[in-house]
C-alpha cells in the first residue's frame, strides 16, 4: 500500500507547530523517527499515547518514558516471556509519545509457552508473598531515594577530611547522589512492571471467559465483578475526607476555611482541639499526601504534601458537605454487596461446570487485580514523588550555581545532560573558574521552554500509518483501550454530527453543563455540578468527583482511572472518546450516556 | 365425597395442592404465599370438577357420545365434542360445590368484577396453554355470571382437537380433570409480558418487555404491535427500547360487565406506555420470579389504575419458558480453558473474548 493512502498520516509528513520547527534537538536520537529507517517505521502502526503523556515531554522528563518503556518489555520479553507479546517501541514526535505494540512471530509464540507457564505461573502460585516482598522492596526504594541530599559545594573542603588523608573531596556525594537517584528511580520502575501485565492478564482471562458466557454483557459489570473498595489509590481522598469530619467534630472547621495553609494551621492551633486535629493531619500526610495532582510522570507535577493549598482545598469543599449532614464517606459496605450481588446474578445464569470455572477465574482476578490499582499508589504517587522532590532540589542548587535563573530550568536538560553540568559545576569550582554553563544554559532554556510551549500549542495526530486488520495486542486493548472500533471512532470523528461515541464505562444517564480542563492546574474551576470534560484523569482527582455529575475523557478504557472513580461514586462516565476536550467547549449543554458510551452535544 | 375441597384461596395453596388446581392457579398461589403482589382470588378445584361429572349422569352421557367414534373423523368428532360441551353446560354444578364456589366469590365482595380462567392440570395436552385452548373470562360479575363461566371454562376441557387427542392417544374422556381460576380483575392501565431471556437469541442476561394501554391480552393476542423493551438483567438497565403505535386497548366495562376494545386517542398512541422507572419495575418482578421459580420465566403482568402508585405493579401469570431452555439442554457441552492454560489462550487470541 503506498504511504499516501493509509488511514492516518506517516511521521515523516507530520508538520511542525508554528514556532516549534527544530523540536528534535529536545529528545535523544533512539526517540525519533529517523529518516534512515523511514521505510520500517512507516510500516508499523503507532497510536498517540497521550492517556499517559498528554502534554509535550520537557527533555528531562524523557527518563520516565524511557524507564517505562524498557522496564514494560523486558517483562514481556526476558523475564516471563509472555507468549505473543514483546515490548512497545516508542518514538516521540512534536513532543507527544507514539506507541507500537511489538508482537511475536507466530512460529515462535508456542515454544514462549512453556517457559510462560512456569515463570508466570510461579508468581500467580504465589502472589501474596512474592507482593509482600515487593513491598518491602519499594518502600527500600523510597526511604533510599528519601536519605539523598544535595548540598552546594562548600568552599573548602573540611579540614578533618585533610587531616584523616581522605584524598577526596565533595564531588563524589554529589556525583553519587545524582547517579542513585537515577538508578533507584530506574530500579523503581522495574518493580512497576513486575506484577503489572500478570494483573492485566488475569484480568483479560476473567473477562474473556464471562465473555463466552454472556456475549453481550457490558463491560463494566465485567469490571464491577473484580474491582476492589479498599484500594490504596482512595486512601489520600479517604483521609481529606476523615479530617473534614475531625475538623467539624473537633470544633475547628472554621478554622480552616480561609486564609493561606499556613494561616490555616496556625489559627486550628489556637482552638482548644487544635493540637488534636494537627497530630491527625501530620500523620496522615505521610505517606498519603505523596499523591500528585497528574501521573507522575512529568517533572511539572503537583504533589499535595508539596502544595498543601490542593488537600487544604479539597477539605474547604468537605467541610461544608459535613456540615450540612451529607454522607461524604465513599459507600463501601454498598460497593461490596453490590459487587457480590453482580457477581452471584450472572452466575447463577451459568450451567454447574461453568461455576466452577467462573470462580477460579473470579478468584485469581481478585487476588490480582488490586496489585493493578495499588501499585500506582505506590510508585506514581509515592516513590516518584520523592524522587521529583529531590530533582526539583538539585535544579534549584544548580540555579543558585549561576547555570539557570529559574529554579526549574534542569527539566529542560535531558539526564545526561545534567551529568555534564554536575562535571562543570564540580570542575569549575575546583579549577577556580566560573562555570561554562553559565553562559550557556540560560539562553539555551529559554530556546527549549519556547519550543515546548510552541508544540502545546496543537493537539497530536492520534495514530500514525496505516492499523492492522484488528488490534489482537492484549495491553493495548487493555491499557488503552484502543480496539478496532476505536480506530474507527477517532477517524469518524470529524464528520460526525454532535455525538461522540465512547466506552461505556460507569453506567447513568445524565445532562449537564460541560467543563473542559486541560490541566490539574484548572481543577479549581469546577463548579458542583458540571460534567467533567477532560484528557484525561488522574486518581488524586478524586475530590472532585463528589462535585461533578459525569465525566468524559478522551483516552482510557474501563480500568482507567476516570472509569473506576466514577464506578465507586456512581456517576456516569464515558472514556475513550478521542475527541471530546477538543470538541467540546465549556459551557456546552451536554447528555453523557455511560450505558451506551454516548455523548450528545445538545445545543 | 369425603375430604373434597371445592376452592382454595389463592393464599391457602400449598404445594400439596398443587394437582387439583391446575398449573395457572398453582403459580399463582405460589406467587401469593411468595409476597408477590398478585391480584386476590381463589381457585375452584378439580374436586369441584369431579363432582360434577360423578352429578347429574355425565360421565355416561359423555362415555356415549364417544362410543364408536372414529377420532379420523373430524366432522364427527367436532359433533360429538360439541354434544359434550353442551352437556356440561347444561349440567348443574353439584350443591356443595357450587355453595363454596358462591362463598368464595361472595367473600371477595359482592358484584367483584373477576377474570375467570381455566386451569390445566398436568394430565392435558402438553401443549394444551399454548395452543390458546382453554378459555378466559374477562369482567365477570355476579354470581350467576361466575358459575356460568365456571362451566364454560370445564367445558373448553372438549375442543375437538382436545378429545381428538384423547382419543388417539387412548386417554378416558373423564380421566382429564380442569380447574378453575377466579380472580379480582385488575383495571389495567398498562399490561404486557416479560421473558427473562432474549427469546430471539435466548441471551438469559435480557429481560424483554412488551407493554401495551389496557388489559394485557391484546399483547398476548397479538392484536397490537406493543411497546418493546429490553433491560439488563443484572445491571437492571433499560438497553434498547421501540416505542410502538398501539392503536386499541382492552379495557373493562362495568356496565356492560366485560371487557371492552377500544380505540386509543391519538396522542397517547405513540406515547411510551411505561415510564423508564416502571420499566424497571416490570423487569425486578420478572426477575424475582425467575429466581423463585429457579428457571427463566414467562410473566403477566399489569398496572393497576386503582391502585396507589408504588404498589400497582402486579403479577397475573408467571410460567416457565420452554423453548429456549430445551434448546440449552441439547446443546453440546462446553470445554473451558482453566488456570495458566487459560491465561496462555487469552493472550494468545483476545480478540475471540473481545467481540
Amino acid at each position: 500500500m503506498d504511504a499516501k493512502t493509509t488511514l492516518f498520516p506517516s511521521a515523516f509528513e507530520v508538520k511542525a507547530p508554528k514556532g516549534a520547527e527544530g523540536w528534535e534537538s529536545l529528545y535523544p536520537y533512539y526517540t525519533r523517527f529517523q529518516p534512515s529507517r523511514r521505510a520500517e517505521d512507516d510500516q508499523k502502526f503507532w497510536f498517540c499515547n497521550s492517556q499517559h503523556w498528554p502534554t509535550p515531554l520537557r527533555p528531562f522528563d524523557v527518563i520516565f518514558l524511557d524507564f517505562a518503556i524498557k522496564c514494560l518489555g523486558q517483562y514481556n520479553s526476558r523475564h516471563l516471556l509472555v507468549p505473543p507479546a514483546n515490548g512497545i517501541d516508542y518514538r516521540i514526535l512534536n513532543g507527544f509519545v507514539y506507541f507500537s505494540p511489538v508482537a511475536v512471530a507466530p512460529e515462535d509464540i508456542g515454544a514462549r509457552v512453556p517457559q510462560f507457564m512456569d515463570r508466570a505461573g510461579h508468581y500467580f502460585m504465589n502472589w501474596n508473598d512474592l507482593l509482600a516482598n515487593w513491598k518491602v522492596k519499594v518502600k527500600d526504594m523510597i526511604d533510599q531515594m528519601n536519605a539523598i541530599s544535595f548540598t552546594e559545594l562548600p568552599d573548602v573542603v573540611p579540614v578533618e577530611w585533610v587531616k584523616e588523608g581522605r584524598g577526596l573531596d565533595n564531588t563524589n556525594a554529589l556525583f553519587a547522589a545524582y547517579e542513585s537517584l537515577i538508578e533507584l528511580s530506574y530500579k523503581t520502575w522495574q518493580y512497576h512492571f513486575e506484577f503489572l501485565n500478570l494483573g492485566y492478564a488475569a484480568y483479560l482471562d476473567f473477562f474473556g471467559f464471562v465473555k463466552s458466557q454472556f456475549p453481550t454483557i457490558p463491560d463494566q459489570a465485567i469490571a464491577k465483578m473484580v474491582q476492589g473498595v479498599d484500594s490504596e489509590l482512595f486512601r489520600p481522598d479517604d483521609e481529606i475526607k476523615k479530617l473534614a469530619r475531625l475538623a467539624v467534630e473537633t470544633g475547628v472547621d472554621s478554622a480552616l476555611m480561609s486564609g493561606t495553609v499556613d494561616q490555616a494551621l496556625a489559627a486550628v492551633a489556637a482552638r482548644p482541639n487544635g493540637a488534636k486535629w494537627l497530630a491527625a493531619w501530620e500523620a496522615a500526610k505521610d505517606p498519603w499526601f505523596n499523591f500528585t495532582s497528574g501521573n507522575g510522570f512529568y517533572s511539572t507535577d503537583k504533589y499535595w504534601i508539596d502544595h498543601l493549598d490542593i488537600p487544604l482545598g479539597y477539605l474547604r469543599d468537605y467541610i461544608p458537605r459535613v456540615i450540612a449532614g451529607e454522607t461524604i464517606e465513599r459507600p463501601t459496605a454498598r460497593l461490596l454487596a453490590e459487587r457480590d450481588r453482580i457477581s452471584a446474578e450472572y452466575r447463577e445464569m451459568m450451567d454447574e461446570e461453568a461455576q466452577g470455572v467462573f470462580d477460579g477465574k473470579l478468584g485469581l482476578a481478585r487476588t490480582v487485580f488490586p496489585y493493578v490499582e495499588d501499585h500506582n499508589f505506590y510508585i506514581e504517587h509515592w516513590a516518584l514523588g520523592v524522587f521529583w522532590r529531590k530533582a526539583r532540589a538539585l535544579s534549584k542548587l544548580l540555579s543558585e550555581a549561576g547555570f539557570w535563573p529559574d529554579e526549574d530550568g534542569m527539566f529542560y536538560l535531558n539526564r545526561n545532560e545534567v551529568r555534564d553540568v554536575l562535571w562543570d559545576y564540580g570542575a569549575s569550582w575546583a579549577i577556580g573558574t566560573p562555570n561554562v554553563g553559565s553562559a550557556i544554559w540560560p539562553d539555551e532554556i529559554a530556546r527549549r521552554r519556547a519550543l515546548v510551549k510552541a508544540l502545546a500549542s496543537q493537539p497530536p495526530v492520534p495514530a500514525l500509518n496505516e492499523p492492522p486488520e484488528v488490534i489482537s495486542e492484549p495491553f493495548t486493548i487493555m491499557l488503552w483501550g484502543i480496539t478496532s472500533d476505536a480506530i474507527q471512532r477517532w477517524v469518524g470523528a470529524d464528520t460526525d454530527t454532535g455525538a461522540l461515541k465512547g466506552m461505556a464505562a460507569s453506567q447513568g444517564v445524565v445532562e449537564g453543563t460541560a467543563r473542559v480542563l486541560r490541566s490539574p492546574d484548572q481543577l479549581g474551576e469546577l463548579q458542583k455540578g458540571e460534567i467533567l470534560v477532560t484528557p484525561v484523569t488522574a486518581p488524586s482527582w478524586a475530590p472532585v468527583f463528589g462535585k461533578i455529575a459525569a465525566a468524559v475523557t478522551d483516552i482510557g478504557g474501563m480500568m482507567s482511572h476516570a472509569a473506576i472513580v466514577c464506578r465507586e461514586y456512581g456517576l456516569p462516565a464515558v472514556t475513550g472518546t478521542g475527541t471530546a476536550s477538543a470538541r467540546i467547549k465549556t459551557g456546552m449543554r451536554l447528555r453523557v450516556d455511560g450505558n451506551t458510551g454516548t455523548v450528545t452535544i445538545l445545543d | 365425597m369425603t375430604g373434597a375441597v371445592f376452592t382454595l384461596d389463592f393464599a391457602g395453596i400449598g404445594a400439596e395442592d398443587h394437582d387439583r388446581v391446575g398449573g395457572k392457579c398453582a403459580s399463582l398461589g405460589q406467587m401469593t404465599r411468595a409476597g408477590v403482589a398478585v391480584p386476590p382470588g381463589f381457585a375452584v378445584t378439580t374436586d369441584a370438577f369431579r363432582a360434577m361429572l360423578d352429578a347429574g349422569g355425565l360421565r355416561a352421557g359423555i362415555a356415549a357420545l364417544m362410543a364408536g367414534l372414529d377420532p379420523e373423523d373430524l366432522a364427527a368428532t367436532e359433533t360429538a365434542a360439541a354434544s359434550i360441551r353442551a352437556l356440561i353446560s347444561a349440567n348443574p354444578i353439584p350443591a356443595a360445590a357450587e355453595a363454596a364456589i358462591r362463598a368464595a366469590y361472595g367473600a371477595m365482595g359482592m358484584g367483584m368484577a373477576v377474570a375467570v380462567r381455566s386451569s390445566a392440570t398436568a394430565e392435558d395436552m402438553p401443549d394444551a396453554s399454548f395452543a390458546g385452548q382453554q378459555d378466559t373470562y374477562l369482567w365477570v360479575q355476579g354470581t350467576d355470571n361466575v358459575l356460568e363461566k365456571v362451566r364454560a371454562c370445564w367445558a373448553s376441557l372438549y375442543t375437538a382437537r382436545a378429545v381428538t387427542y384423547r382419543a388417539k392417544n387412548a386417554i378416558d374422556q373423564t380421566q382429564v380433570l380442569m380447574a378453575v381460576g377466579v380472580q379480582k380483575m385488575v383495571n389495567a392501565r398498562t399490561a404486557g409480558v416479560a421473558m427473562t431471556l432474549d427469546p430471539g437469541t435466548g441471551d438469559r442476561t435480557k429481560i424483554v418487555i412488551d407493554a401495551s394501554w389496557g388489559l394485557g391480552e391484546t399483547v398476548v393476542s397479538g392484536l397490537v404491535t406493543p411497546d418493546n423493551f429490553t433491560v439488563e438483567k443484572v445491571m437492571e438497565e433499560i438497553i434498547a427500547r421501540t416505542i410502538s403505535d398501539k392503536h386499541i386497548e382492552l379495557v373493562g366495562d362495568s356496565a356492560l360487565g366485560e371487557a371492552v376494545e377500544r380505540e386509543v386517542e391519538p396522542e397517547r398512541r405513540n406515547r411510551q406506555c411505561l415510564s423508564d422507572a416502571e420499566v424497571l419495575a416490570v423487569a425486578r418482578l420478572a426477575k424475582r420470579l425467575e429466581r423463585q421459580n429457579k428457571c427463566p420465566q414467562d410473566v403477566e403482568w399489569a398496572f393497576d389504575a386503582d391502585l396507589p402508585e408504588g404498589e400497582n405493579l402486579v403479577a397475573l401469570q408467571s410460567r416457565p419458558e420452554t423453548i429456549w431452555s430445551r434448546k440449552k439442554a441439547e446443546e453440546p457441552k462446553k470445554t473451558y480453558a482453566t488456570g495458566m492454560l487459560g491465561i496462555v489462550g487469552t493472550l494468545n487470541s483476545p480478540l475471540q473474548v473481545r467481540r
